[in-house]
């Protein structure tokens, strides 16, 4: 296939072959009728030869014109112009060349005459296809299948003129007129499609007016010039004969008039049309969402501008006040803030106040309404509120300088783009808030990393025992903690805890309590002295109504023997391989934190217990007694103690696996709603 | 959520709440406020657990942060009728060893005079 450029290349190529063509053959025509000799060719030939040169020049036009936008209408019109100029000064030209040589042998010259008949004759056809291109851009600028069905018959019918012309014929006979007559009632009809002239704005009118009109001079010259040439009877050919170029003609006056007048009578009514253009506009202004790094003023800023161009106020401020998002502006429009505080109280005085909302409302600065008022300057007042999220946050005031300056219409474009810009305020606001949210997501990723690390990440496996650690946090940080220390080569301190309830303040509590564990843990105190010097240090830091509940074990494997105090703790877990039992171990003990003085030794209690090969001891955090069903039945003591003991047998991994799988297939899911954290040991002596 | 009714006993001087639900971190704040209010209006406070189905830590927290001040205002408070799970919550915590816990209004009421 041929791009687009190789035919309008192809088409000029071709355009230029078939002019030279017809105007040697006609002008051998010419010159064998002068000497009385005959001439061999038929004169369909030549006639064909037009034909096939009319045919090049509208391809060449129609695909070098561009489709009509609303953008290019006047630059349409200025191609045609342009062309039309071109060729009435060629044609002035030879005019001006006749002129000075008049009565000269030469320009009785037959065959010069036919020469620059025919220089004209390709001008004039090229003006002619250019304007006809042109026109049907314009015709068919916002098309529909029934109109664009009356243009293909239109078209038709006149191409198909081109193959009747190639017979001469006068253009007197009754077929030329009937002909004729035809192509131009349809080319009538299609002339009022004129659609593109609403998109004309004052200006571009009176270009339009200004280029349609030269239009139509150009053809009253060329017609004219033809008609010069036509009374001249040594022409060979004569286009006025043509159906073809008489028709296109015919229908380029009636659409320049037609256009002509059409425009000439929008021009009053262009302002309305313009305005509405930039409500739209200042419409979807508004509507657009605030760009990264603006600000919201940028929309009141937007809104004040659109507003007092709508209304064509002379003057306007707007006024924000909304502290919760500490935004204190007053934007003004010819008038200045100094001037404000006399036209409210004006406004409050006026006698001719037409409140325009419904709703009942007792703030007298907030409402919709419009007033006349006593004011030396400004007569009329238009009062808006600007709401965010049914929060109103502060007003629109614009201002005339007479009396009921503010009609219906006003008031509902006003009130559309107010309404707009709170739509916008609030999409800003919500845009601002999901930036923010994302940002504190990104923390707490960080603060699970960080907190993740607080834990041991690996426990070290002692000769005494195997042990198997598991936790879960609810959320992206929780508070459960556990912990495992050395004191010497035979005794080792093991810690659980868990802080009263979850997400970023347990975790920071947690975190204390990691501190208070390793800064007490090397002073090698027994569980008692443990519990009150950390119960002393939380007291000064923990909230007023946090605690921490702690466990705190140390294992002896010379002795085999194991001390430990629980303070407010879920009660540890014992399996005796022995006795092939679990039990908790019951012993009194409150929370860390609860007693902020020094009566809490009172409430610590600590226990011994023996252990032996393949004994398991289980330490737990409440997230797993408590995890609850559909049913809101909780996991329980009961069934922990019951899946331990089936599965004390197996090593600490498995166990823990185990007990998990057994949760969760209890609370049917595996997303608990609190922290929750499993340790096992395996005594291996 | 939780709900909590609150009456005065008015011939014993003794305020009487019934707290009723879940207490958990987000209704913990109303049990405060009620705690706070009863402790402005009375000397005496009986609280009716029987209908609270479960407390969590921060529920906890609530009545751990007003223990120091019963003590310094001289202010007695009761809790009664509490479900089997719910003591047990308390007691696991320890918080039994530092308040007045009751099986039944009369007993409760008993230990207010």
């Amino acid at each position: 296939m041929l791009s687009q450029k190789g035919i309008i290349r192809l088409s000029v190529i071709f355009a230029t072959i078939f002019w030279s063509l017809l105007t040697i053959v006609d002008l051998m025509a010419a010159f064998s009728e002068k000497n009385e000799i005959a001439f061999g060719l038929p004169n369909i030939i030549s006639n064909l030869l037009l034909a096939f040169f009319i045919c090049a020049i509208l391809i060449y036009y129609r695909y070098s014109i561009s489709k009509a936008e609303s953008v290019n209408f006047v630059d349409l019109l200025w191609k045609v112009f342009v062309f039309g100029l071109v060729t009435t000064i060629v044609t002035l030209v030879i005019e001006f060349f006749f002129n000075i040589l008049d009565g000269h042998r030469l320009t009785e010259n037959s065959i010069i005459i036919n020469f620059f008949y025919h220089i004209n004759m390709g001008l004039i056809i090229g003006f002619v296809s250019s304007t006809y291109v042109v026109w049907k851009r314009l015709i068919l600028y916002q098309k529909t299948k029934s109109l664009l069905a009356t243009w293909q018959i239109y078209e038709y019918l006149l191409l198909a003129t081109l193959i009747y012309d190639l017979f001469f014929h006068h253009y007197n006979e009754p077929s030329f007129i009937a002909i004729y007559a035809v192509l131009g009632i349809i080319g009538l009809v299609l002339s009022f499609n004129l659609k593109w002239i609403a998109y004309l704005n004052f200006k571009q009118k009176w270009r339009s007016l200004l280029f349609i009109l030269l239009v139509v001079v150009y053809i009253w010259y060329f017609v004219r010039t033809l008609m010069f040439y036509s009374d001249k009877s040594i022409l060979i050919r004569d286009l006025l004969d043509n159906v073809f170029i008489l028709s296109m003609i015919t229908f380029i006056v009636i659409y320049a008039a037609i256009s002509f007048l059409v425009i000439l009578f929008n021009l009053p009514t262009t302002s309305v049309f313009e305005r509405k253009l930039d409500e739209a506009v200042s419409f979807q202004r508004l509507s657009q969402s605030i760009p990264a790094g603006e600000s919201e003023e940028k929309v009141y800023e937007i809104l004040m501008e659109s507003a007092t161009s709508a209304v064509f106020s002379e003057a306007a401020w707007i006024e924000i006040r909304d502290e919760s998002k500490n935004i204190n502006v007053t934007l003004t429009d010819r008038i200045e803030k100094t001037a404000i505080p006399k036209i409210k109280s004006a406004v409050e005085s006026s006698r001719f106040k037409k409140i325009l909302n419904s709703e009942f409302d007792q703030n007298n600065d907030q409402i919709k309404l419009t007033a006349n008022i006593k004011h030396p300057d400004y007569k009329s007042v238009l009062q808006f509120p600007v709401n965010v999220k049914g929060e109103k946050i502060g007003k629109l005031v614009l201002l005339k300088e007479v009396n009921d300056g503010f009609n219906k219409e006003m008031i509902d474009i006003i009130d559309t783009f107010v309404n707009q810009a709170n739509v916008s305020i609030e999409n800003f606001r919500l845009l601002q808030e999901a930036l923010t949210n994302e940002r504190y997501q990104e923390e707490l990723k960080i603060a699970n990393r960080v907190q993740r690390q607080l834990l041991p990440d690996k426990l070290v496996q002692h000769e005494a025992f195997d042990i198997h650690a598991f936790t879960q946090a609810a959320d992206e940080v929780g508070g459960d903690y556990y912990d495992i220390f050395e004191l010497d080569d035979h005794r080792t301190a093991l810690i659980i805890g868990d802080v009263s309830g979850k997400g970023t303040s347990a975790a920071f509590h947690m975190a204390q309590m990691k501190g208070i564990f390793h800064s007490l843990v090397h002073l090698d105190l027994n569980p008692e002295d443990f519990m009150v010097y950390a119960n002393d240090a939380l007291s000064r830091c923990l909230e007023q109504t946090s605690f921490i509940t702690v466990s705190y074990f140390v294992i002896d494997s010379q002795t085999n023997k194991a001390t430990f105090a629980r303070a407010g703790h879920c009660p540890s877990l014992f399996y005796s391989a022995k006795d092939s039992q679990a039990s908790y171990f019951k012993n009194k003990g409150l929370g860390l934190g609860i007693l902020r003085n020094s009566k809490f030794h009172n409430y610590v209690q600590v226990n011994e217990f023996e252990f032996a090969v393949n004994d398991v001891l289980v330490l737990y955090t409440d997230g797993i007694t408590e995890a609850t069903n559909k049913n809101k039945e909780q996991y329980g003591s009961e069934r922990l103690l019951k899946t331990l003991t089936q599965n004390a047998e197996l090593a600490p991994e498995a166990i823990q696996q185990s007990l998990i799988n057994d949760l969760y297939s209890f609370c049917e899911e595996d997303k608990l709603s609190d922290d929750y954290t499993l340790l096992i040991l395996k005594f291996r002596k | 959520m939780v709900t909590i009714d609150t009456h005065s006993i008015a011939d014993e001087g003794v305020y009487e709440l019934s707290v009723h639900g879940e207490i958990d971190a987000s209704s913990s704040i109303y049990l405060e406020t009620a705690l706070k209010e009863a402790m402005q209006q009375s000397k005496k406070i009986l609280i009716d657990m029987s209908e609270l189905e479960y407390i969590s830590s921060a529920g906890l927290g609530v009545f751990m942060s007003i223990l120091q001040d019963l003590e310094n205002e001289e202010i007695q408070m009761v809790l009664f009728n509490m479900s089997e799970k719910v003591i047990d919550v308390f007691e696991i915590l320890g918080l039994n060893l530092l308040m007045n816990i009751q099986p039944s209004k009369e007993e409760a009421l008993a230990e207010l005079k």
